[in-house]
Order: C-alpha cells, then sequence, then structure tokens
C-alpha cells in the first residue's frame, strides 16, 4: 500500500511535483503516463524514498516513509529498474549478488537465487560473464534479476523497456506480469507509452507537468480524459470547442461550428465545452443512405489518408474534420479514397464533453 | 664535453650492471619513500576523495578548486612549509622529523594526497548518477555504497595512486628540504644526482638518472596497462 498526499519537490527555484496525491492498494499495477519531462522519474524516486520530497506525506507499506528510521528498512523492502540499464562493471553473478550480499545473506543462498533468477530471465549460462558484454536487452534483464533476488513486495519501474527492441521489452514485460500474477507483488512503472501502460496496467496515473490531474481505469483515460491536454496526450484525434445548445434528460445537443453533436452530459445550454472522441468510435459509411443508430450521422468528402501501421487515419470534411481510424482491410473493402462522399457516425456515447478551460 | 658525456654513461652502465652498492641502496631507499608515502597517501585521499563526492557542504565547490591546484604545488614549497612546522624552533620540533625518512614521507605524501583526493572525487563523479540511486535502492548502507562505487572506478583509482607514485620519486624540492640528502640516510634518486651533478661525478649521476628514467617508463607503462587494460580486460571476463 502506497499513500501520497500532496507531495511536493521542487530544485531549487525549479519545481518538478506539485500536490500529487495518490493511493495504490497491495498488488496493484499501477501505470503513471505522461510526457517526457512531466515528473514520472522524479515522483518514482521519491517513492523509491532515493530523494525526499519538498512538500507531503508518504506512507508506504502501512509505515511513514519520510522518517528516517524507517526509510533504510523500508528501502529494502522495494527494488527500482531504470530505463537505462544499470549494469556494474563486474561479473553478471556479482551484479545480481549485489543487494543480497549488502543483506549479509549467506553465500549458499546467494549462489541459490542468483542461479534461480538467471534461469527465471532467460539467461541460465550468463553468471561468469562479465556484466559490460551483455547487449541492451540481457542487461535490462539482469537488472531485473538484480531489482527481483531481494524479493521487493513493490516494484518501481521507470520506463523499463523504452530502450530496447520489441522482443527483449515483451520478455520483460512478460517477466513482470508473472510475478504480478503469482507472487502478488505491487508494480508502479512509468511509461511515455500508452499501449504498454494500457495493456500492463490496471490503473493508470496521468502526469502532465508535476501534477496528476486524472486517475482511473484505461479505458476512463482513453475515452474520457479529464482535460483537452490529456486527451492530445492519450491521442484522441477529434477535440472540437463548442456550446451546449440544449439538454434533453442528459442527452446534450452540442454546437460546434454549425455542426450539431448530441452527447451524454449533464452539462446546461450556454455552457462552452471541449467535445472528445476518438477516431477509432466514429464508423464510416458509403450507402446512399446511412444504415446506423447511432445519433451523430454526417456527410462528408475524404480529404486526406494516412496510413498508421495496419490502420488508416481518414480525415473527413464535414464541415469541421472528423477523423476516423479504419483497418487497410475495410479502407480497401470500401474503397476510400480522397474525394470520396462517405456518411460517418459517432454513437452519443462515444462522445466525452469536458469544459472549456484552457 | 661530448667525449665525457659518452664515458659518462659507460661509466654509468657499469655501475648499474655491477649493482654498485650505493646505487643500489640509493635506489631501494628512493623506492621505499615513495612507495611508503603513496600508500598512505592513498590511505587518506580515497576516503577524503570518496566523503567529497558524498557530501554536500557550503565551501565544496572552492575545495575542490584548491585540491586541484595543489596537483601542481611545487614540491619546494612543500618542502618550506614542513620545515617550518617540523624545524627545531617549529610547532612539530618536538617530533624530530627533520633530515629523516620519515619527514620525507610526510613531505611527499603532501604532494600526493590532493592528487589522489581529486583525481578519486573526479573518477567518482563521473558514473552515472542512476547507478549511485541503484546502489541505494538495492538497499546498501553507506560503507556498503561507498565500497562498490570505489570498486566501480578501481581502475581510475588505480591510476591516480599510479600518478601519486611518480610524483612521489620524481620530486626533488622536498627531499632535498625535509631529507637534507644525508648519504647512506636520507639519499634518495633525484637528491643524489642534483649533488652529484654539482660536483662534477657525471657518470654517477647518469647511472641515477637512467635508474630514475626507468622507473618513470615503469609507472608509464603501468598506467597505460591500467588505463586500456580497464577498456580491454572489461570485454573479456572480469
Amino acid at each position: 500500500m502506497i499513500d501520497a498526499g500532496n507531495l511536493a519537490k521542487t530544485y531549487g527555484a525549479k519545481e518538478i511535483l506539485k500536490d500529487v496525491t495518490f493511493s495504490i492498494p497491495d498488488g496493484e499495477i499501477f501505470g503513471l503516463i505522461g510526457p517526457s519531462g512531466s515528473g514520472k522519474s522524479t515522483l518514482l524516486r521519491l517513492l523509491d524514498l532515493i530523494e525526499m520530497p519538498t512538500a507531503g506525506t508518504l506512507s508506504i507499506l502501512g509505515e511513514d516513509a519520510l522518517s528516517e528510521k524507517t526509510r533504510f528498512r523500508l528501502r529494502r523492502r522495494m527494488a527500482m529498474l531504470y530505463q537505462k540499464p544499470v549494469i556494474f562493471n563486474l561479473s553478471v553473478y556479482e551484479n545480481v549478488a549485489m543487494g543480497m550480499k549488502y543483506r549479509k545473506e549467506s553465500q549458499a543462498t546467494i549462489e541459490g537465487r542468483v542461479k534461480e533468477a538467471l534461469d527465471q530471465i532467460g539467461l541460465p549460462e550468463y553468471a561468469r560473464r562479465s556484466a559490460k558484454t551483455l547487449s541492451g536487452g540481457e542487461a535490462q534483464r539482469v537488472a531485473l534479476a538484480r531489482a527481483l533476488v531481494t524479493d521487493p513486495e513493490i516494484l518501481f519501474l521507470d520506463e523499463p523497456t523504452a530502450n530496447l527492441d520489441p522482443l527483449s521489452a515483451e520478455k520483460i514485460e512478460e517477466i513482470i506480469l508473472r510475478l504480478n500474477h503469482d507472487e502478488g507483488m505491487t508494480l508502479v512503472l512509468s511509461t511515455h507509452d500508452m499501449l504498454q501502460g494500457q495493456h500492463l496496467a490496471g490503473r493508470i496515473g496521468v502526469v502532465m507537468e508535476g501534477r496528476i490531474p486524472q486517475i482511473g481505469s484505461t479505458v476512463e483515460i482513453f475515452h474520457k480524459p479529464a482535460t483537452k491536454n490529456i486527451a492530445r496526450f492519450v491521442q484522441v484525434d477529434n477535440i472540437f470547442p463548442g456550446t451546449i445548445t440544449a439538454n434533453q434528460a442528459g442527452e446534450a445537443s452540442i454546437d460546434v461550428g454549425g455542426t450539431i453533436f448530441r452527447a451524454i452530459s449533464p452539462a446546461q445550454p450556454g455552457k462552452d465545452v471541449n467535445v472528445l472522441f476518438r477516431a477509432e468510435d466514429v464508423t464510416i459509411g458509403t450507402g446512399e443512405d446511412p444504415v446506423t443508430s447511432a445519433r451523430n450521422v454526417y456527410q462528408g468528402r475524404i480529404k486526406h489518408l494516412e496510413p498508421s501501421g495496419p490502420f488508416v487515419r481518414v480525415i473527413i470534411d464535414c464541415g469541421i474534420d472528423i477523423t476516423a481510424l479504419v483497418t487497410i482491410r475495410s479502407a480497401e473493402d470500401l474503397n476510400l479514397g480522397y474525394g470520396r462522399e462517405v456518411w460517418i457516425s459517432v454513437k452519443a456515447t462515444a462522445i466525452h464533453v469536458i469544459p472549456l478551460q484552457e | 664535453m661530448a667525449d665525457e658525456i659518452t664515458q659518462g654513461i659507460v661509466q654509468a652502465i657499469h655501475l648499474i650492471l655491477n649493482a654498485d652498492h650505493e646505487v643500489l641502496q640509493i635506489t631501494i631507499l628512493s623506492l621505499e619513500i615513495s612507495l611508503a608515502s603513496t600508500l598512505f597517501s592513498a590511505c587518506i585521499g580515497i576516503p577524503l576523495g570518496t566523503y567529497l563526492y558524498y557530501h554536500d557542504f557550503p565551501g565544496k565547490r572552492a575545495l575542490v578548486n584548491i585540491i586541484q591546484t595543489l596537483y601542481a604545488l611545487p614540491t619546494v614549497i612543500a618542502g618550506l612549509v614542513l620545515f617550518l612546522l617540523i624545524s627545531n624552533q617549529g610547532p612539530f620540533g618536538f617530533l624530530h622529523l627533520l633530515y629523516t625518512p620519515l619527514g620525507m614521507v610526510l613531505a611527499q605524501m603532501i604532494l600526493v594526497i590532493p592528487l589522489i583526493t581529486g583525481l578519486t572525487f573526479a573518477a567518482l563523479m563521473a558514473i552515472d548518477p542512476e547507478m549511485l540511486q541503484t546502489v541505494t535502492s538495492l538497499g546498501a548502507t553507506g560503507m556498503q555504497s561507498a565500497w562498490t562505487l570505489i570498486r566501480e572506478v578501481r581502475f581510475g583509482i588505480l591510476a591516480a595512486v599510479i600518478l601519486g607514485f611518480g610524483r612521489a620519486i620524481s620530486e626533488v624540492g622536498a627531499a632535498m628540504i625535509i631529507g637534507g640528502n644525508i648519504r647512506g640516510y636520507t639519499r634518495v634518486l633525484t637528491t643524489a644526482i642534483s649533488l652529484e651533478t654539482s660536483i662534477g661525478d657525471f657518470p654517477f649521476a647518469i647511472a641515477l638518472g637512467i635508474i630514475l628514467l626507468g622507473i618513470a617508463v615503469l609507472v608509464n607503462v603501468g598506467l597505460n596497462i591500467v588505463q586500456t587494460g580497464s577498456a580491454w580486460k572489461s570485454s573479456f571476463t572480469s
């Protein structure tokens, strides 16, 4: 259990973190996502008790983590993995054994655990090798093994796979997921990769400019971002400022430069808002008449097509430019092309309305 | 003159090959004094450099600057300062260290401690901050952390120690002032060369010069092995 209350950190006059409050129950995988430089790494260093916050409260595993007396003991119950693998100019064995040597474990225990850990990370024959000869992916796995042999109750991961090839990244993810699943280890990981955050974390805290403006499930963060900046960061393509014109039993009508959207929102007429919806939630049709039960249906002309991996981002001019995401296959099936007239539809429940505050 | 030099070199080689008693005695004393001063300096300089790395205090930057300036402290000034301290009229005169080998060891330590302290500090500062954080995160005590990081920069520190020995064995000013160049007691390679040159015993001076140069070459080779070896060795099993 981690309980942070109004944590703040400043370096000189520079404010890195401010009013950071959250709580992480035991056994959870908690993701911190946010742009580079938003304060994720600093926050992890505060949580791993490497640095002291300038203000705020912090309790970890039921103990006051800001008291000098408990910090050292608590540190030995946690571990951290950095983005850039930290490797000592020693053998792989000595690298992995380091934390256990600090704890003065017996030689026999250390040998057994190191061997076990090297098996677990898939490098069983590497004990005697100089750790400096490892590839990036291998080095990160050794760093992970070093963090794990001390049996931490909480593991912090600072962009653990950002520098790795997809296969090494997958291996690391697989190991940490198993740890959480089998041993109930609490994981706190930071990433700027939203997909990683999504498929690893149970809940996500969004870190922006030293604050955490939203904490929620991945679905919430991705579909109901609390601010325009979060929406941009989680790649919500369709963000339009508008004004509420009517609200009937919780279904609001929003006027966006002449185009009317209907969304589920309590916002009352006259209020200025931002209308958000994801490109994946936009359906494209090509028939004479739209066949859909969606509340928002518009006709428009394809203005731009932008391949994106196995998908195509289609920008349709419907008075405003609405972006849709379709698979390459369905783009071909629908014969989507520049200038093509199409119908698009968005369900009222897929549209998220936030106050226009920025 | 050219003839004299040639003759001098020939006789010098004779002296060395025949293991002339006095040449041998001076060489061994030189090595003993400089090895001792380097060893004691390492015992003080490495912990001091490590302390500087781990602790922040007001005036630290100025202190580091002073230490780095002392790398180039003129040896005669080190000699003069120590002379004033340990001469019979000085505050430590009662220790009777003037004109003793132990006094010379102290004099050389004044020259070598800043070098080892400063270079140890610099070697530790070059470590990635995340390495120190990792060590802390792994649950190291202060001593465990220091030991791990010193071991990490062992080649850099060893190079500092070798450099320190090079400075100690090659300096003449402090050895002359503090040792007094007493034959068979405090006469070392540098002071002997200085004396023999001034009285015109060139073969003897050249012989000692060749030995001193030889030691300097060995020191340099050692330094090279440490510096390239650290890169070379780490690409194989350590």
